[in-house]
């Protein structure tokens, strides 16, 4: 059976060691990785009205920089390593977007890393794995 | 808002304004003269009343306007208002379009630049003179706008220009010119390019000085006499830093304050409203009865009618056409639907805004009743209401508000200064709008109209300098004239547009995302 596992990933160490994690899990049981990168975006946000007409031109910025800065070496990391791998990229809001991947993907895992900042600012703001343990359709894993 | 204080209102600001060394003063004399000499007749003629009456034509046209689009609708504000707040909460936008801009964030937009002064002092000045009776009429003109703006910002985002590089923009200019094309109708580009040259003007006048003198006069209000240039050279290099510097923080700081100010603003009206609640029904009463009978007000029914529509046009500016150029950078492929959307904008400026600070004011007893009659006592003048203090315009707002919360006036001080600096970065995009369809786009070209408009903020802040506010004034109005005239003439686009769009809603066609 193969296993379809999301990775949040967005650059950082944390989640280069929740992608070596799922990549070692992908490898003994016999899986595919789906690289899920996401833009943090509320269509409820103020912009400014030069913000909104030149919106349509970042967005294609943002998406071409994340594609080749971030998703496209990683994916092309993870062909080496033999695991099948594919990328999704999404505007949102960060959990809520992983998981509507991870349903979109018929994913059996979510695997992230977590920044591990304690204190008041987590308190306040809530973190994405403290969010996703709360709200994952799948079962997820939280790699320290 | 862009609007303004009638300019008996205004003059009397310039009366009780800064003590300016002599010297200055007589240049400010010099400028007043030559600039009255060479435009009076335009400001005339766009205020001028109709014959034997008090009531502006302008007014009247911007009132017509709104009836004549209600009708053609078939009160459309009414019929998809549903549709409306599930199309800005997103139910019908495709997931795949994340990141583009939405509807809520073009709405949002837009009413950055027409929520403010206008809400705050305009509805205190027609209170003042129309007493509460003028409320009704202020609601009943905020209602019927709303069918302007769903025309106007249909129509700008169904001709707005997508350019290779993916900007858009769009406004009056280009649905005169592209939408009289497509029928074969002559003239579209001489209404565009006279919509342009008025556009700049309202900007630099309406949108810009008269904004920055406001903002002074606010803050001495608070802190006491202090030159007005200072202010100006702060706001104009605040302004200098978002519109050239490109500064997003400034931007960001003020695009998430002014919301929270205007939720602040409405909520604390209803806090008071509360706190009064035995007065609510007496409040409704007097704004019911004041509408049909004036109780006592100068001009009676007439002239409270008259106070309401003037304050609800200026206040929406539905009909100016400058809401379709902020709403023309939404990402849909129905135009209709930012049409839907942008007939919320009067319904949350006027009909909930404007009315707040309405209750407020009447609730709070600010005007002076015979006891005897129940009538309302005018001042010695006979021109408005009595009140408690002799305030009027953003006095009364804070008199009211202060008469409840004491400490409230100086939260509204710094809304006011945050509204005229939110209203003065969106009209800065409108006249640049205007200025680049006129002399093309192009880097030198929109830095020569961003700089104009800081210089403009300075003199704004520092200059009493009426007739020059007095005509940008007229030529907002004048760009609903150029704007009202082109509408009449492609609204059948628009009904093309709406039966289609219902039809497939209907249909099912048309499907909720999710």
């Amino acid at each position: 059976m193969s296993n379809i596992f999301v990775v949040g990933y967005d650059d950082s160490d944390t989640a280069r060691r929740a992608l070596d994690f799922a990549v070692s899990r992908a490898k003994a049981q016999g899986g595919e990785i789906i690289v899920a990168h996401v833009l943090e975006w509320s269509p409820y946000s103020f912009l400014s009205p030069t913000e909104l007409e030149e919106r349509h031109k970042r967005r294609q910025q943002e998406l071409e920089r994340a594609e080749s800065a971030i998703l496209a070496p990683v994916l092309k990391d993870l062909e080496k390593s033999g695991v099948k791998a594919t990328g999704a990229m999404r505007y949102g809001q960060i959990a809520d977007t992983i998981c509507a991947i991870a349903r979109d993907e018929k994913a059996d895992q979510i695997i992230v890393g977590r920044h591990g900042e304690g204190g008041l600012a987590q308190r306040v703001f809530g973190s994405v794995a403290g969010t996703l343990t709360q709200i994952a359709p799948v079962p997820c894993t939280i790699v320290p | 808002m862009i609007t303004k204080l009638t300019r008996a209102t205004f003059g009397a600001l310039a009366f009780t304004g800064l003590a300016a060394p002599a010297a200055a003063q007589s240049i400010d004399e010099t400028v007043n003269q030559i600039f009255s000499d060479s435009t009076g007749w335009f400001v005339n003629l766009i205020f001028s009343n109709f014959p034997g009456t008090s009531f502006p034509w302008i007014v009247g046209w911007l009132v017509i306007g709104a009836t004549v689009f209600t009708l053609y609708f078939g009160f459309i504000q009414f019929r998809v208002i549903r549709h409306s707040i599930a199309l800005v909460k997103g139910d019908y936008s495709d997931p795949k379009n994340a990141g583009e801009v939405s509807h809520f964030q073009a709405l949002a937009t837009a009413l950055s630049g027409t929520v403010g002064l206008g809400n705050i002092a305009g509805v205190a000045v027609a209170i003042g003179i129309g007493g509460p009776g003028a409320t009704f009429w202020m609601i009943l003109a905020g209602l019927m706008g709303m069918a302007s703006k769903f025309t106007e910002c249909t129509l700008g985002v169904k001709y707005r220009n997508e350019y290779a590089d993916g900007r858009v923009s769009g406004g009056p200019m280009y649905y005169l010119t592209k939408g009289f094309a497509e029928r074969g109708l002559p003239g579209g580009k001489v209404l565009a390019v006279l919509f342009s040259i008025f556009c700049i003007l309202g900007a630099l006048g309406g949108g810009n000085m008269f904004q920055a003198n406001q903002a002074h006069q606010q803050i001495t209000g608070v802190v006491g006499q202090y030159p007005g240039w200072i202010t100006g050279f702060v706001f104009a290099g605040l302004v200098f830093a978002v519109i050239i510097g490109g500064i997003k923080s400034i931007a960001k700081v003020t695009e998430k304050v002014v919301p929270f100010m205007g939720v602040l603003y409405v909520g604390t009206a209803l806090i008071i409203i509360a706190m009064n609640y035995h007065l609510i029904g007496w409040a409704f009463g007097q704004i019911f009865a004041g509408a049909f009978t004036g109780l006592g007000v100068a001009g009676g029914m007439v002239g409270a009618l008259i106070q309401g529509f003037k304050r609800a046009a200026f206040s929406n500016e539905a009909g100016v056409g400058s809401a379709a150029i902020a709403h023309s950078a939404v990402r849909t492929n129905e135009p209709i639907t930012e049409g839907f959307v942008s007939l919320l904008e009067p319904f949350i400026d006027t009909v909930v805004v404007c009315t707040m600070t309405a209750l407020v004011i009447i609730i709070t007893q600010q005007l002076v009743t015979d006891p005897a009659t129940g009538l309302y006592l005018l001042n010695e003048a006979g021109t408005s209401v009595r009140t408690i203090g002799d305030t009027s315009g953003v006095g009364l707002t804070s008199a009211a508000f202060g008469s409840a919360i004491s400490w409230f006036p100086y939260v509204l001080a710094l809304a006011v200064v945050l509204f005229a600096f939110s209203t003065m970065i969106t009209w800065s995009y409108y006249g640049l709008k205007a200025w680049t369809y006129l002399f093309g786009e192009g880097d030198t070209k929109e830095l020569v109209f961003k700089v104009i408009f800081c210089i403009f903020v300075v003199i704004g802040a520092a200059a009493q300098l009426g007739p020059v506010i007095d005509f940008s004034d007229a030529a907002i109005f004048a760009m609903a004239v150029v704007n009202i005239i082109g509408l009449y003439f492609l609204m059948p686009i628009v009904k093309r547009e709406l039966d289609s769009y219902l039809g497939r809603l209907k249909s099912g066609e048309i499907k909720k995302f999710q």
